[in-house]
């Protein structure tokens, strides 16, 4: 009877989850599938640095390393960073504006359901005549139809299936912070997590239709015989990386701000203070925003678009390191003199602010558009990312994760277990990273598959793969932590 | 919340926007359309740096007729003015007045509709393909993305026509007419953009 009774109960949780409109529970399925992708282009990238842990490797074929750093990219972006940041903003947005639910319910969940088969479809591609191995960038011709086969059409109908979704999702996000805000919740009252959601949002919007307009022109270039990327007929294959990098540089900042708004909720919270500049950091927010669609042409330097544009363009991007520099100001001065309390979720945020400003360093860095071509598309730019995506955007999910988990489970997650994973992440991404910068200075470019032994490389990429190895293990034991904690949890209910 | 608005002494003001659901579609609706803006914003600037890429298959000065083209153009604004009146109806809850002058749009959508489809046949066998040029890829998929979205607006207020042919004028189908309109606005000033970018700077060798 009980064992029935129970069998009756998991499957009508699992119906339950498919079937939901509930933000709450879609934000679970965001976690879940998140997490899933997380785990598939995690396991990826171990793969990558087990071939570059020693020179002339032939752990796998040039070939399968294209594919996999491919989608390691892909994957990483579109279907791990950008789910895992919509649970939180599903299940707390609501919450902090005081309102019942999102504005439509119903799409909210078409929006994870488009992400999620879109996602799939371009998992897919790996048993039908292979992954997109074009990298996560898909320049053409690279990718065009002479060069890439069958995989970079999973590319591009995945991520319209997906990037549809989340632009459903955003519209929905606007809608409810605009018009479901409770009573006497003025815009100014938000918190900090609202109001860079609501700008991670509007990036959506104003980001991901070009991205589907460039996909569209790439998927007819590649199936209906189209001209646009291809010289041979009057195409130019500079209009695909001024679409893709018009979104691209965006997506960064549609998936940095709702780290930010994380880092801004928990560092007051154990800091014992509120939060420094209230006000200039929802102005710091809308103008990076706003920066952010203007400094696409930092990724194309070397194009040699024109001394005139690439001075904007670096004048441009070096004016992003004020409103930045103001919250990493503002994260400073509200713990100055706090009653500090360095829980897990603290340890995090705190260790987000030191990483990310090197990452914005090695961001000016690149800015030079003189003195780019020295560095770019090499090692250094793998590192100066990285620092921005793992020692932000992952380290603010990961305080994210320990801070509101009570909130979302009814149970904390084991601190000591917690402090572990921190620890050994912290430390393995700073191996990994760190010496990839002095990889790229020395000349190691990025998107290869092997290197010789005689160029000095060695060391340091085998100190890199450990490093990688490390960061593995500290995401294992925050599995281990999930599982453990909710066997251990004080009250069953 | 606002869900409960008294309607026993006829339709407030705004019918469209009364209550919260309604009020959630309009604001979703400009939000949604702001992002239509920048992707054919994308169109636009590809075919702007392609349209002289004819790759020596027939260019834009020889194919244009401006004649069809203005006569298209009129069709459409014309289209957009019968919306408007048919919104101002909405208004004053006249519901058959509303209902008329959407058919008319409707009919006015399928004749541009009518007049575009003809365009492009006739460009076919001036030996304008898709894939002659990319000149032709990008003209092609600017202008019908347009169409695109003029069959689908026409789809649209036609299920509304007859889902809704004897409901009147409620707080549900109100925000849903009121949507359809400003859609159709929406595709009537992108039109505006692609009548001077294509047709006349194409005409005017500009
Ligand atoms: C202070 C702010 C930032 C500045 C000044 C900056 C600057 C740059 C520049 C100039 C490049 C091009 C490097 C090259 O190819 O030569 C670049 C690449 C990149 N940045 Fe940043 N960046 C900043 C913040 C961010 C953030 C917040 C993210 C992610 C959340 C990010 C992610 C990336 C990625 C993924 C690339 C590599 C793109 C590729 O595959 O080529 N950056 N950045
Ligand atoms: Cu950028």
């Amino acid at each position: 009877m009980v064992r029935e009774a129970a069998h009756t109960l998991k499957k009508s949780l699992l119906w339950d989850l498919l079937t939901t409109v509930d933000h709450k529970k879609i934000a679970i399925l965001y976690l879940i599938a998140g997490t899933l992708f997380f785990g598939k282009a995690g396991l990826m990238a171990i793969l990558i640095r087990i071939q570059l842990m020693i020179p002339e490797n032939t752990f796998v074929t040039g070939q399968t390393y294209n594919e996999l750093l491919s989608m390691h990219g892909t994957i990483m972006l579109f279907l791990a960073a950008t789910p895992l940041l919509f649970a939180f903003m599903n299940y707390f947005i609501p919450l902090q504006i005081g309102a019942r639910d999102v504005a439509f319910p119903f799409l909210n969940a078409l929006g994870f359901w488009f992400f999620f088969f879109g996602g799939l479809l371009l998992s897919l591609s790996w048993f039908f005549g292979g992954a997109p191995d074009a990298g996560w960038t898909a320049y053409v011709p690279l990718s065009s139809r002479d060069y890439a086969g069958i995989g970079l059409d999973f590319y591009v109908l995945g991520l319209q299936i997906s990037g549809f979704g989340t632009l459903i999702s955003g519209i929905n996000f606007i809608v409810t912070m605009i018009t479901m805000r409770a009573p006497g919740m003025t815009l100014l009252r938000m918190p900090l997590f609202c109001w860079t959601s609501f700008i991670t949002s509007m990036l959506i919007v104003f980001g991901f239709t070009p991205l589907a307009a460039g996909l569209a022109l790439l998927m007819l270039d590649r199936m209906f015989d189209g001209q646009f990327f291809l010289a041979a007929a009057g195409g130019n294959a500079v209009i695909w990386p001024h679409i893709f990098w018009i979104f691209g540089h965006p997506e960064v900042y549609i998936l940095v701000l709702p780290a930010f708004g994380m880092i801004s909720e928990i560092i007051p919270v154990f800091s014992k203070k509120r939060l420094f500049g209230y006000t200039a950091m929802v102005f710091a927010t809308i103008v990076i925003g706003f920066l952010g669609f203007m400094v696409w042409v930092h990724h194309m330097f070397t194009l040699n678009l024109g001394p005139i544009t690439n001075s904007i363009f670096a004048i441009l991007t070096m004016l992003i390191g004020v409103p930045t520099g103001i919250k990493i100001f503002n994260w400073l001065f509200t713990m100055w003199g706090g009653k500090l309390r360095f829980t897990t979720a603290m340890l995090c945020a705190s260790s987000f602010v030191p990483t990310f400003v090197l990452g914005g360093v090695t961001g000016i860095m690149l800015a030079m558009s003189p003195v780019t071509h020295l560095y770019h598309d090499t090692y250094f730019v793998v590192a100066h990312f990285h620092y921005i995506i793992l020692g932000g955007i992952v380290l603010g999910l990961l305080g994210a994760t320990y801070y509101w988990y009570p909130k979302m489970f009814g149970h904390c997650l084991n601190e000591t277990l917690g402090k572990w994973m921190f620890w050994i992440f912290y430390i393995g991404f700073h191996l990994t990273f760190f010496i990839q910068h002095i990889l790229g200075l020395i000349g190691m470019p990025r998107r290869v598959n092997v290197y010789l032994a005689d160029q000095g490389w060695d060391g340091m990429n085998l100190i890199s793969s450990i490093g990688a190895f490390m960061q593995g293990v500290a995401i294992i034991l925050l599995l281990i932590n999930v599982i453990y904690s909710a066997k251990k949890r004080p009250n069953h209910r | 919340m606002s869900e409960t608005v008294d309607v026993s002494r006829g339709l407030p003001a705004h019918p469209e926007r009364a209550t919260l659901e309604g009020k959630n579609k309009f604001v979703g609706f400009w939000v949604f359309l702001s992002g239509e803006v920048t992707m054919f914003a994308t169109f636009f600037g590809t075919y702007l740096g392609l349209r002289n890429g004819t790759a020596g298959g027939p260019e834009a000065a020889d194919l244009f007729h401006m004649p069809l083209v203005f006569i298209m153009t009129m069709i459409l604004l014309t289209s957009s003015l019968t919306s408007v009146i048919a919104i101002t109806a909405m208004k004053k809850n006249q519901f058959k007045k509303m209902k008329l002058w959407m058919w008319i749009t409707f009919f006015l959508g399928v004749a541009f509709l009518g007049f575009e489809i003809y365009e492009f046949v006739e460009y076919v066998h001036y030996g304008l393909g898709f894939s002659t040029s990319a000149f032709a890829s990008s003209f092609y998929s600017l202008v019908g993305l347009h169409g695109a979205h003029v069959v689908f607006g026409l789809g649209w207020v036609l299920l509304l026509l007859i889902r809704y042919n004897r409901a009147g004028i409620t707080l549900t189908n109100a925000p849903k007419f009121y949507m359809f309109s400003l859609y159709w606005h929406f595709i009537d000033v992108v039109w505006v953009f692609i009548f001077t970018v294509v047709y006349l700077m194409g005409i005017g060798g500009g």
